[in-house]
């Protein structure tokens, strides 16, 4: 086994383990990863999101670190290979590390260019390149009396470092020594539009004017700019975002061929002038420069792992196609803009409507056949196509002029199905629209996504994720497959579709949505997604009545958790986890009496496990005469509601976080919902009940309660989101009311809200316009149907024991009602009964009397 | 009703219960002999009956699984681990070389009955 060392581990870097791992190249290459940042490699493109409301972990590039491990890479975070001895073939790091290697890849990336101007080094200057500098940033400017910030740079990098600092809340210049903003990406027309974009929503753009000197206060901390016109920009904190400069360094002192302007020479290769050294990504001068975009630095990682394999394949200079959103203005730029870069005898085409901030610009040849460049500002409709186009494998139409006039062909009507096969769909993976055909392969994928998952397209940059969506409809179609949202073969609607049928056709049964809508006899995809939608509009009085009682699985079916030897567990309500003493006791005999395995939950309440089918009534029977009722763990609704025990007996606590858990817990019980939902009170920001990975948490504060939305544990951990603060406890009762009803409306079959939320476009903002600013309107309709819910709640258990044909159900054998069913089998464990296991089943037979001490 | 099979010696027939107390689309789980049976009856009114031991989940479950349709073949979704067996020959969908026994069943002056000889 050789030895791989990779120098970096970021984004270029983790796409070179992922070649790896898919072209099998782990069993060959054991592989070291050093990188310098303390944390994996993640989603550089997508840094500004930490400024809206992902958080770190959301961001990041290896999301199995397990399976990362077991493949045999060891990625170390947060040391720096210092210095590499190309004779002895070793890295050394910053801890003292020294590895020997095989062959050793650099991928360093860059560096943000700081020009030289005084006061850069003033405390209060940042520039903006990784989680830290966000984080540095953040803190900064939550100091008293940062109010006013300014970026040094009007390119791609600084006018999103510019929304950064507007969603800090600062006031915000952006200062550019060129002419226009993105000078690289847009020409002068372009320039003048988007400058009139960005200064509509808030910054002040200072273009053509270069910053002298960057001045401190008086407290030693930057204050203003100094401007060369004279002028004066005042500022508590400036981001400097002048450009970047390739992490040469290291190279460097090994003695590598350096480029006059920077970057580690490579040949096609990606092989530096020591053939056992490679560098890829934002590091490397390849095919003649430096690529500071994401696109071929991947590239350069495939050709890496190719060449490891044994290969030849090469690198070429690629497009620098870019489409962005930045402050919510789409600009886009293909080819080439600027007029000094135009193939001979080419043509320009502008549209531009300075009014309504579309500016949009096509590079046409003479006989207007073929497409050279374009720039989009304000819309960018129709860049896949263009991008086809420039790529040659999508004609240019007869009347180019339609491409950017108001109402014309956006390319979209071309369609997909004009495409070449080989045409690249996704260019961040290299992802050719036959490849996409392949995988779909005529019906076999009919989500997208499970076709982002099996090829990747779409999953770097995000910018074709129309176009391939296009390209799985038009298969789809050619196959005469209709939908790709359908919920299963029976239904061809959305969960949220059949939601708006259900509620607006007035359905009440399964058989008659399935004849007005469906098809053959439903299944245990959709059944189950019915009954809950039926559940939650109140169609059903219970669960088990009539017909529905066939669309419930087993859970609900009998009202219990079925465990993994048929048995059943019982969970009653613990409403914030409070308890009285002798309800406790109650607890106590019952699964003594039964003989049921006892445990206190991760939902601070009490399971009682063991239970066969013809126990439950008797058991609940019990239970409700105590004055216990369902606590719902079997169904998709309304799970627990945790508290901690706040200011009632906690020293730090602000609010009587007990009660309000309780309250809020009986409110929405029984509340059936796409799937479950979680939710906590604490009594202080200490957080004890752990309210901020709920699907609604609510934490005190001196003047009131804060909500939180849309977190969870479980398998993928999302810290929920701050919707409102310091609201008074009705307020917020109707946010949530009006948020859980909201999302029971809309979210898709199994969909936590931490899922849903990540779907929503429009995130948290959007949420608030909707919940708080009733934008759609519909803020009464949710509370009215939340109040029905609240009205006419019952107890299952309860009206089902009420139900003698009900209670008839829960028999092991229906022609043996009496009979204990011989498979279940015990044997005991520190005190109780646990399920035996297959090679005890034998040996104990079928009944253990279990000795209680 | 469409199973009626009369070959049978009528020895073998073990009573369920009355076909009234099949709710459509839901199972039962009966005692024949010593094997757990479960049965079936579909919205379109026909019966099946398959083991009740679930090979996967390795428990005796399958009389308490959803009941549906793949194209027009009935099957049962244990409540286990999901997989889906058919109602017609016990077969499992997703591993094709595991299936259910699967029995004979019919209605006898209105009393649904199981054979597993
Ligand atoms: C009993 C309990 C474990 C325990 O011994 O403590 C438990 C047991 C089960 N959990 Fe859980 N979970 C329990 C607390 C939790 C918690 C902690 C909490 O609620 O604060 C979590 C993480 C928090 C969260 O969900 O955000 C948790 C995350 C899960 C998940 C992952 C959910 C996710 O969105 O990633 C599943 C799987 C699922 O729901 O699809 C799950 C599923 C299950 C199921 C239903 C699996 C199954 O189908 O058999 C287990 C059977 C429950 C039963 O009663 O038979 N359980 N489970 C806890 C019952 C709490 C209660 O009183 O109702
Ligand atoms: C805010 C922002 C927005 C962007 N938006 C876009 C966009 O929309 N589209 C696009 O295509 N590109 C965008 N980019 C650029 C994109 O992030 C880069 O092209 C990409 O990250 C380059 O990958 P890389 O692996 O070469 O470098 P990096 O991702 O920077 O990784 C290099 C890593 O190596 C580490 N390192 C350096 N030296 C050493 C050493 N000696 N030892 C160990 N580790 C070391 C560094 O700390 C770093 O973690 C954006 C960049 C930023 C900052
Ligand atoms: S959150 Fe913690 S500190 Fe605050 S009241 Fe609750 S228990 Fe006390
Ligand atoms: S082009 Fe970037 S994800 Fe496909």
């Amino acid at each position: 086994m050789r030895t791989l060392v990779v120098v970096g581990h970021g984004m270029v870097a983790h796409h070179l383990i992922e070649t790896m791992r898919d072209r099998r190249l782990l069993r060959r290459w054991r592989v070291v990863v050093f990188g310098e940042e303390p944390r994996r490699a993640y989603d550089r493109v997508a840094l500004s999101s930490l400024f809206a409301d992902l958080e770190p972990a959301d961001l990041t590039l290896d999301r199995d670190v397990a399976a990362t491990e077991a493949s045999g890479v060891e990625i170390v975070s947060g040391d720096a290979v210092v210095s590499i001895d190309r004779d002895a073939r070793t890295v050394a790091t910053a801890s003292g590390r020294e590895v020997a290697y095989d062959a050793a890849v650099l991928a360093t990336g860059s560096y943000p260019f700081v020009p030289p101007v005084p006061g850069t080094d003033l405390p209060g200057v940042f520039t903006y390149r990784t989680v830290d500098d966000v984080d540095a940033m953040k803190a900064w400017a939550a100091r008293p009396g940062v109010d006013r910030g300014a970026v040094l740079g009007g390119g791609l990098l600084g006018l999103e470092a510019a929304q950064a600092l507007l969603s800090l809340g600062l006031e915000t210049a952006v200062v550019e020594f060129a002419p226009r903003l993105m000078p690289q990406q847009v020409d002068e027309g372009g320039g003048a539009v988007l400058a009139g974009l960005v200064s509509a929503l808030g910054p002040t753009v200072h273009t053509g004017a270069a910053t002298e000197e960057i001045v401190a206060g008086g407290d030693g901390c930057v204050a203003s700019l100094r401007l060369s016109d004279g002028s004066a920009v005042d500022a508590g904190m400036v981001v400097v975002a002048a450009g970047i400069r390739p992490r040469d360094g290291l190279a460097r002192s090994a003695g590598l061929e350096i480029a006059d302007r920077g970057g580690v020479v490579v040949d096609a290769g990606c092989t530096t002038s020591d053939p056992c050294v490679y560098a890829i990504g934002e590091c490397a001068h390849a095919a003649g420069r430096t690529w500071g975009l994401v696109a071929p630095g991947y590239r350069m990682a495939e050709v890496v792992a190719d060449r490891l394999a044994g290969g030849d394949a090469t690198f070429a200079a690629v497009e620098l196609n870019t489409k962005l959103k930045l402050l919510g203005v789409d600009v886009a730029s293909i080819g080439s803009v600027q007029s000094a870069t135009h193939p001979p005898g080419a043509e320009e085409l502008t549209y531009a409507d300075p009014l309504s901030g579309v500016y949009k610009k096509l590079v046409l040849s003479a006989d207007g056949t073929r497409l050279h460049g374009a720039v989009l500002v304000g819309d960018a409709t129709g860049y896949g196509a263009l991008c086809q186009m420039l790529a040659g494998t999508m004609p240019v139409p007869e009347r180019p002029e339609s491409l950017i006039l108001p109402g014309g062909d956006d390319g979209a009507t071309i369609g997909v199905t004009s495409l070449a096969d080989e045409a690249v769909i996704c260019s961040c993976h290299g992802v050719t629209k036959a490849m996409l055909c392949t995988a779909i392969d005529g019906g076999a994928i009919c989500e997208i996504g499970e076709l982002k998952a099996a090829t990747k397209a779409a999953t770097g940059c995000g910018g074709c994720a129309p176009l391939v969506a296009d390209v799985l409809h038009a298969e789809l179609d050619a196959a005469g497959i209709e939908r790709t949202d359908a919920m299963c073969e029976h239904f061809e609607h959305s969960r949220q579709e059949l939601f708006d049928i259900v509620r607006t056709e007035g359905i009440a049964t399964f058989a008659d949505l399935l004849a007005r809508h469906g098809h053959g006899r439903g299944c245990e995809v959709c059944r189950p997604a019915v009954a809950s939608i039926f559940a939650s509009l109140g169609v059903a009085s219970h669960v088990l009545d009539g017909e529905h009682a066939a669309l419930q699985d087993t859970n609900d079916h009998f009202l219990a958790n079925i465990q993994k030897d048929g048995t059943y567990s019982v969970v009653p309500r613990i409403p914030g986890g409070e308890i009285a003493p002798e309800k406790l006791i109650v607890l106590g005999e019952v699964a003594r009496d039964f003989g049921l395995y006892t445990k206190i939950t991760g939902g601070q309440r009490v399971d009682l496990f063991g239970a066969r089918v013809d126990q439950l009534p008797a058991i609940w029977q019990r239970l409700i005469d105590a004055g216990f009722e369902s606590g719902h763990a079997y169904a998709k609704a309304l799970r627990t509601v945790k508290s901690c025990v706040g200011s009632t007996w906690c020293r730090y606590g602000v609010q009587d976080s007990v009660t309000l858990a309780i309250d809020i817990e009986l409110r929405y019980r029984g509340l059936r919902a796409p799937h479950k939902i979680k939710g906590a009170v604490a009594g202080c920001t200490r957080d004890c009940s752990e309210a901020k990975i709920k699907d609604f948490g609510v934490i005190a504060t001196d003047a009131g309660w804060s909500l939180y939305v849309c977190g969870n544990g479980g398998m993928v951990p999302r810290v929920a989101t701050l919707f409102a603060e310091d609201l008074d406890r009705d307020t917020l009762l109707t946010y949530l009311d009006r948020f859980l009803m909201f999302y029971v409306r809309t979210a898709d079959r199994l969909e936590r809200t931490a899922t849903w939320f990540a779907k929503r476009p429009g995130g948290i903002e959007e949420l608030r316009r909707i919940l708080v600013d009733d934008e759609l309107g519909i803020c009464s309709q949710l509370e009215a149907e939340m109040e029905r819910h609240v009205d006419s709640y019952r107890c299952e258990w309860r009206a089902a024991l009420e139900d003698p044909s009900t209670a008839a159900r829960f028999v092991s054998f229906v022609n043996a009602p009496d009979a204990v069913d011989p498979e279940v089998v015990f044997v005991p464990e520190r005190g109780q009964i646990r399920p035996a296991r297959p090679e005890e089943r034998f040996l104990s037979g079928p009944t253990v009397e279990v000795e209680l001490s | 009703m469409t199973q009626t099979l009369t070959r049978m010696p009528e020895s073998t027939w073990v009573d369920v219960c009355p076909l009234g107390r099949l709710l459509p689309d839901r199972g039962v789980c009966a005692l024949v002999g010593g094997t757990q049976v479960a049965v079936f009856r579909t919205s379109g009114d026909a019966l099946y009956a398959v083991s009740n031991w679930d090979p996967f989940g390795r428990a005796p479950v399958i009389s308490r699984g959803l009941v549906g349709s793949v194209g027009v073949e009935p099957k049962v979704a244990s409540p286990l681990l999901k997989h889906t067996f058919s109602l017609e020959t016990g077969m499992c969908f997703e591993e094709p070389s595991v299936a259910l026994d699967v029995y004979d069943v019919r209605v006898h002056d209105g009393m649904v009955q199981v054979s597993t000889a």
